[in-house]
C-alpha cells in the first residue's frame, strides 16, 4: 500500500527535453531547479508566498492556452514544458524591457550593481537597445527607518519586502501605496521599520537596488567584496552568514541559507555588530559592568551598543602583535619558538596543576586543546564567562531563529568540553585571584586588578588584544580572531558548524589550536595538529560529545553534537 | 413610461420597471410579477433551479458570456462550509451603464435574482459589490434590502420556507479592476483590489477561500423571469447559442442614447439607425465599439448586417462583451479616442503585473506624443510592439484590454495616425505586425 501511494504521489514530466520525476504538487520552478534549469524570477522567493506578479518565470506548457507562471503552476503528470520556447523567451525579453521603462539605469552609483537581478537578467535576455524614449517617473528616496533606505525609482514592485514583513517578521509595516505605475512601497504614517528586530532581511531579498543598507551605503562595490562563509559570532544561535570583506575589513554580514538554523534570515542585532571583528576584540565590553543596551534589552533586540566605549585603560583594543615573555619583571617581545620553549619549561615545572579560562568567542578546537593542556599538566578548574541578554528575540515566521540570550557563539561548545560557566550576565565577576598557574584564552579579565595576578605561579595570556590586567603576565601570546582562522562553533542547540578565515591576521598572530597543539606535542601528547581539521579530529577522539564528528561530516550545514545519542544508549544499557 | 427613450421593437423583460419609481418598492415589484419566482424557486431543489437556468441557455452578462447555469453547477453539491453568492455591481467599463439602471429602477429584481441564485448554489450569504461612485443606486438598493428584510423576503426563514440567506451591500472605493471577479473578492476581504492567480477558480476557492459564485447584475436579473416562465420560454428570443434578451447600452454619436432591451441577435445597423435614430447631426457612422471599451472596434462596413449576439460579433473579430456600444461619427479622431481609452487603463491598472503596470503607462506616453504631432513612424511600430508584449502575459486581462483598441484602431483607421506621424506610413509592414499582435 505504502508503495502504491508513493507511486501515485510521484509524477513525471518533461522540462526542456529532459524527464524528471517529482512529488505531486511540485511547481514547475522547483522541478526545473532540481534539474539544474534556472527559471528567472523576481517576486518568487522560496520562503515567501508567491503572487506570480513579476511575470518573469513564464514558460511554455504544451496544451496551455497561454504561457504559465512557473512559480505557482504545479507540474502535471506527462506535462511537456519548455522554458526556452521562443514565445517564452520573447515574453521575458518583453517584460524586461518594461522593467527598464521607468528604471533610472543608475548602476554606476547603485550599491546593488554586481549583485542585481535586474542587471543580470537584462544582460542575459534583455533587448540590446530599449525602445522607450519617454521621460521617466521620478519618486526619489525614502528613509524607511532602522537601517533601510528605499529608492523608489529602482523598485521593480516585486513586493518581496512587503510579504517578508507580513509573513516572516509578522510585523506588517510595509505596504504598496497607489496603483499602476504610480505604485510605491511605503511605511505606515511615517512609523517606519524602527524597532523591528529582523527588518534588514528585506535588504537581502530585494532583487535590485531599491532597498539599501544605510550602513553599507556606498562603502564597497559588490565585485570588490570577498565573501567568506562563516557563523554569526554575536549570539549562540549560530546563524550561517558570509563575512563580506574588502581591504582586510569586514564591510557587512549577510545571512547564508541554512534551513535548520536561520533559513535565509538573520537578526539586525547580529548583522550590525561586526566592527569588533575588525578590531579583534569581543562583541561587547568583555568583563565590564553590563552595558546599558543589554540590560534594557526588553525583547526587541534593537538596542545598540552603548554610545560611550569603555575606558581604554581598562579595556584595550590594541592588537597584541608579538609573543612576549617576562624577563626580570619586564615583558619583552620574543619569537614563537623561544616563547613556546620557555613556556614548556615552565609548564613542566608547575607544581599544583593549572587553572584555565576559556573563551566563548573562540572555536571548539581552541578551547578543546586548552582543556587538553590542563588535563596533561594537571588541574581541574576550567571556567569561562559570557554575557547574557535579558530576553530572547524570536523571528515569528521562522521560530527556529532567535537572537538568543547568550551573546557569544560558543557557550554550548565550552559546556560540552567540560568548562564551567562563572560570572554574571555581563561576563564579569566569578573569578578569584589565581593562586596556582593560570592560562587565559581570550578573556582579558578586565574586571580584575593587575595586582590580582601577583600570587600566581605562572600566568599565560593568549589573546588577540592587549589586556591591561594581564600585561604583566609571564607569557603574552598573540592569537587570531575567529574571522582570521578556520574552526567550529557549537550553537545553543548543540549544532557544530564550521567557519572559514576571512581576514588576514597580524603577521605574528596564530590560531590558538596551533599554539596549544604545539605545546601539547612538546608535553609529549602526540604530534601537533597540522590543520584546524586535525585539531578537530583530536577533539573527536578526546571528548565524547564530539566523537564521530569531523569536518567532512559537518559539511556546510553543520551537525549535532552526539550527546543525545549517547544518553539514549546509556538508558538502554 | 418614457425612459428616457423607448422603441416599439424593444422586448421589455428586465427593464419593465424602468422609469417608474413605484417599482422600487416590494409592492410595486410584486405588481410587476416580482417575488413569484423566489417563492417558486425556494420550493424547488437547488439542482432543479440550476437545471432550469441551464435549459434557458442564459449566458453571463458581465462580458465573457459564460453560461450561467453551467457556472452554478461547478459549485460543490455537498456543502461542507459556507458558500457565497456575489453580485458584481462594480460596473466601470467605459460605455457600460446597464447595471446602474437595473439597480436604480428595479432593486428588488436584483435582490430576487440574487436570492434565487444563492438558493441554487446553497449559499447562505449574498454580497452585492457596488462600485463606489454608484452612491444613489447603493442607497436605493439599501432601502430595498431593508424592506425585503421587513417583509420576510430576505434574512432568516425567507417566506416561511426555512431558508436563511442574508444580503449585504459592499461599496467599492472606485477601482475599475475590482470588477474583475478575484480582485473583487480581495477587495471584499479587505485586501488590495488585485486579481488573483487562477486556478483555483472561485467555485473551488473564492471569497474567504470558500466556494463562491459571482454573477453580473444583469445575469442575476434575468434569473427570476426564467424561473417563473421556464427555460424554454426564454429561448423564444435570440439564436440557439445566445438566447434571451439583453440590455444594449447605447452611447456616443447617436440621436437616442440609453438602455434598450432587445432580443440577442438583433441587427446592429438597425439598432443604431432605427432604434437609436441614427447618427446625430446627419453625420456618417465611422465606427462602433460593440461591447465596452476593451473590445476591438468595428468599422461602419463591418456592422452591416451584423447580428448582435456573442457568436456573430466574435466572428466579426470583436466581442459582444456587455453590449455597451459606443458609436462614433466621421468627425472622430481615432488617435485621441484611443489615447483616452488607454489613459483609462493606465490609470486603472492595479500595478501588480509588470507588463500592465509599466506597459499601459508607456502606451499612453507614446500616444500622447503622437497625438501632439511629435510622433514618428517608428513610434507606431513601438506602439504595436508594446501592445503585443502586454497581451497574454499578465494575471488578468486588463492590459490585453488596453492593447486591443490600439491594435484594432490603428489597423482599421490607419489614416488618422498616418496623418499625425507625417503620412509616411506605408501600412503593410505595420499592419502585419498588428495582425500578429492581434493573434498573439
Amino acid at each position: 500500500m505504502a508503495n502504491r501511494s508513493d507511486a501515485s504521489d510521484q509524477i513525471t514530466c518533461t522540462i526542456d527535453g529532459q524527464e524528471v520525476t517529482v512529488p505531486r504538487g511540485t511547481t514547475i520552478l522547483d522541478a526545473a531547479e532540481q534539474m539544474g534549469i534556472g527559471i528567472v524570477h523576481y517576486c518568487y522567493h522560496p520562503a515567501l508566498s508567491a503572487p506570480a506578479m513579476c511575470r518573469m518565470c513564464l514558460v511554455h506548457m504544451e496544451g496551455a492556452p497561454k504561457l504559465v507562471p512557473a512559480c505557482v503552476s504545479p507540474v502535471a503528470d506527462g506535462a511537456v514544458i519548455q522554458t526556452d520556447a521562443p514565445l517564452a523567451e520573447e515574453a521575458r525579453t518583453g517584460v524586461l524591457e518594461f522593467y527598464l521603462v521607468n528604471h533610472p539605469l543608475d548602476c554606476p552609483v547603485c550599491d546593488a550593481a554586481g549583485e542585481c537581478k535586474l542587471q543580470d537578467y537584462v544582460y542575459q535576455e534583455g533587448r540590446k537597445h530599449g525602445r522607450s524614449v519617454e521621460p521617466k517617473r521620478v519618486l526619489g528616496q525614502d528613509d524607511f527607518g532602522a537601517d533601510v533606505l528605499y529608492d523608489g525609482d529602482r523598485c521593480i514592485m516585486c513586493t518581496r519586502c512587503v510579504r517578508y514583513m507580513r509573513e516572516i517578521a509578522e510585523d506588517d509595516r510595509l505596504c504598496v501605496v497607489q496603483r499602476g505605475n504610480r505604485s510605491v512601497i511605503d511605511t505606515f504614517f511615517g512609523e517606519g521599520l524602527d524597532g523591528s528586530p529582523f527588518a534588514s532581511n528585506i535588504i537581502d531579498i530585494c532583487p535590485v537596488g531599491a532597498l539599501l543598507s544605510k550602513d553599507f551605503l556606498h562603502k564597497a562595490r559588490a565585485w570588490d567584496l570577498d565573501r567568506t562563509p562563516s557563523i554569526c559570532p554575536n549570539c549562540s544561535q549560530g546563524c550561517n552568514i558570509t563575512l563580506d570583506t574588502r581591504d582586510n575589513l569586514v564591510q557587512r554580514l549577510k545571512p547564508r541559507h541554512n534551513p535548520e538554523v536561520n533559513s535565509y534570515w538573520m537578526c539586525d542585532y547580529g548583522r550590525y555588530r561586526y566592527e569588533w571583528i575588525n578590531r579583534g576584540t569581543a562583541p561587547y565590553p568583555y568583563g565590564m559592568p553590563a552595558p546599558a543596551g543589554l540590560e534594557a534589552d526588553e525583547g526587541d533586540g534593537s538596542a545598540l551598543p552603548p554610545a560611550a566605549l569603555p575606558d581604554r585603560a581598562t579595556i584595550s583594543e590594541l592588537r597584541l602583535e608579538s609573543p612576549m615573555m617576562r624577563r626580570d619583571g619586564v615583558p619583552v617581545p620574543v619569537g614563537w619558538q623561544e616563547a613556546i620553549l620557555g613556556l614548556l619549561e615552565r609548564l613542566r615545572a608547575v607544581s599544583g596543576g593549572i587553572q584555565v579560562i576559556g573563551s566563548p568567542h573562540h572555536g571548539n578546537e581552541d578551547n578543546g586543546l586548552l582543556k587538553r593542556v590542563q588535563e596533561v599538566v594537571g588541574g581541574d578548574d576550567a571556567v569561562y564567562r559570557a554575557a547574557r541578554a535579558a530576553a530572547e528575540v524570536v523571528l515569528p515566521g521562522f521560530q527556529k531563529l532567535a537572537r538568543r540570550r547568550d551573546l557569544a557563539a560558543n557557550t554550548r561548545g565550552l559546556d560540552a568540553l567540560g568548562f564551567r560557566r562563572v560570572g554574571d550576565d555581563s561576563a564579569a565577576g566569578g573569578l578569584a585571584p589565581p593562586a596556582s598557574a593560570l592560562i587565559v584564552l581570550g578573556d582579558p579579565l578586565a574586571d580584575l586588578p593587575a595586582k590580582a595576578m601577583a600570587d600566581a605561579e605562572l600566568v599565560v595570556y593568549m589573546g588577540a588584544v592587549i589586556s591591561p590586567t594581564l600585561e604583566k603576565a609571564d607569557f603574552l601570546l598573540p592569537l587570531t580572531s575567529f574571522a582570521e582562522q578556520e574552526g567550529t562553533f557549537t550553537n545553543f542547540e548543540g549544532r557544530v558548524q564550521r567557519f572559514w578565515p576571512a581576514l588576514n591576521p597580524p603577521p605574528m598572530a596564530r590560531p590558538a589550536w596551533q599554539v596549544l597543539g604545539v605545546i601539547l606535542a612538546g608535553l609529549q601528547d602526540g604530534v601537533a595538529p597540522a590543520s584546524a581539521g586535525d585539531a578537530f579530529l583530536r577533539l573527536a577522539e578526546l571528548y565524547d560529545p564530539f566523537s564521530g564528528l569531523s569536518y567532512p561530516v559537518l559539511g556546510t550545514l553543520g551537525s549535532m553534537l552526539n550527546e543525545p545519542v549517547r544518553l539514549r544508549a546509556g538508558e538502554e544499557g | 413610461m418614457a425612459y428616457p427613450y423607448t422603441h416599439e421593437r424593444e422586448v421589455r423583460v428586465m427593464s419593465r420597471g424602468f422609469g417608474d419609481p413605484a417599482s422600487r418598492t416590494v409592492e410595486g415589484w410584486r405588481k410587476l410579477g416580482g417575488y413569484a419566482a423566489l417563492e417558486k424557486a425556494l420550493e424547488m431543489a437547488p439542482e432543479d433551479v440550476v437545471e432550469e437556468v441551464k435549459a434557458s441557455g442564459l449566458r453571463g452578462r458581465g462580458g465573457a458570456g459564460f453560461p450561467a447555469g453551467v457556472k452554478w453547477s461547478f459549485m460543490p453539491r455537498d456543502k461542507q462550509g459556507p458558500h457565497y453568492m456575489l453580485v458584481n455591481a462594480d460596473e466601470s467599463e467605459p460605455g457600460a451603464f446597464k447595471d446602474r439602471e437595473l439597480i436604480r429602477w428595479t432593486p428588488h429584481q436584483v435582490i430576487e435574482g440574487a436570492l434565487i441564485a444563492a438558493h441554487a448554489i446553497r449559499a447562505q450569504d449574498v454580497y452585492v459589490y457596488i462600485r463606489g461612485e454608484f452612491f444613489e443606486p447603493a442607497l436605493i438598493l439599501g432601502r430595498a434590502i431593508e424592506e425585503a428584510y421587513q417583509k420576510g423576503l430576505a434574512g432568516s426563514n425567507i417566506l416561511g420556507t426555512g431558508t436563511d440567506i442574508d444580503v449585504t451591500i459592499h461599496l467599492g472605493a472606485g477601482a475599475y479592476i475590482c470588477g474583475e471577479e478575484t480582485a473583487l473578492m480581495n477587495s471584499l476581504e479587505g485586501r488590495r483590489g488585485q486579481p488573483r492567480v487562477k486556478p483555483p477558480f472561485p467555485a473551488a476557492s473564492g471569497l474567504f477561500a470558500a466556494p463562491t459564485t459571482i454573477n453580473n447584475v444583469e445575469t442575476v436579473c434575468s434569473v427570476p423571469h426564467i424561473v417563473t416562465n421556464g427555460g424554454a420560454w426564454y429561448r423564444q428570443w435570440g439564436p440557439e447559442k445566445s438566447p434571451g434578451t439583453k440590455l444594449f447600452n447605447m452611447s456616443g454619436h447617436v440621436v437616442r442614447r440609453g438602455n434598450f432591451e432587445l432580443p440577442l441577435g438583433f441587427p446592429m445597423d438597425e439598432l443604431i439607425f432605427d432604434v437609436c435614430g441614427g447618427i446625430r447631426n446627419g453625420r456618417k457612422l465611422k465606427a462602433v465599439i460593440p461591447g465596452g471599451s476593451s473590445v476591438p472596434i468595428l468599422t461602419a462596413d463591418e456592422i452591416q448586417g451584423l447580428a448582435c449576439d456573442y457568436e456573430s460579433v466574435a466572428e466579426a473579430g470583436s466581442m459582444l462583451g456587455t453590449a455597451s456600444m459606443i458609436v462614433m461619427d466621421d468627425q472622430t479622431n481615432m488617435v485621441t479616442q484611443v489615447r483616452r481609452m488607454v489613459e483609462f487603463y493606465a490609470h486603472e491598472s492595479c500595478g501588480q503585473c509588470t507588463p500592465c503596470r509599466e506597459g499601459t503607462g508607456w502606451l499612453v506616453s507614446i500616444l500622447r506624443r503622437i497625438e501632439a504631432g511629435q510622433g514618428t513612424l517608428e513610434d507606431v511600430d513601438t506602439l504595436l510592439g508594446v501592445a503585443k508584449n502586454v497581451t497574454g502575459t499578465t494575471i488578468c486581462v486588463l492590459s490585453d484590454s488596453s492593447a486591443a483598441p490600439i491594435v484594432s484602431w490603428i489597423n482599421k483607421f490607419p489614416d488618422d495616425i498616418d496623418r499625425l506621424v507625417g503620412g509616411r506610413r506605408a501600412g503593410a509592414g505595420t499592419a502585419a505586425a498588428g495582425t500578429a499582435a492581434a493573434e498573439a
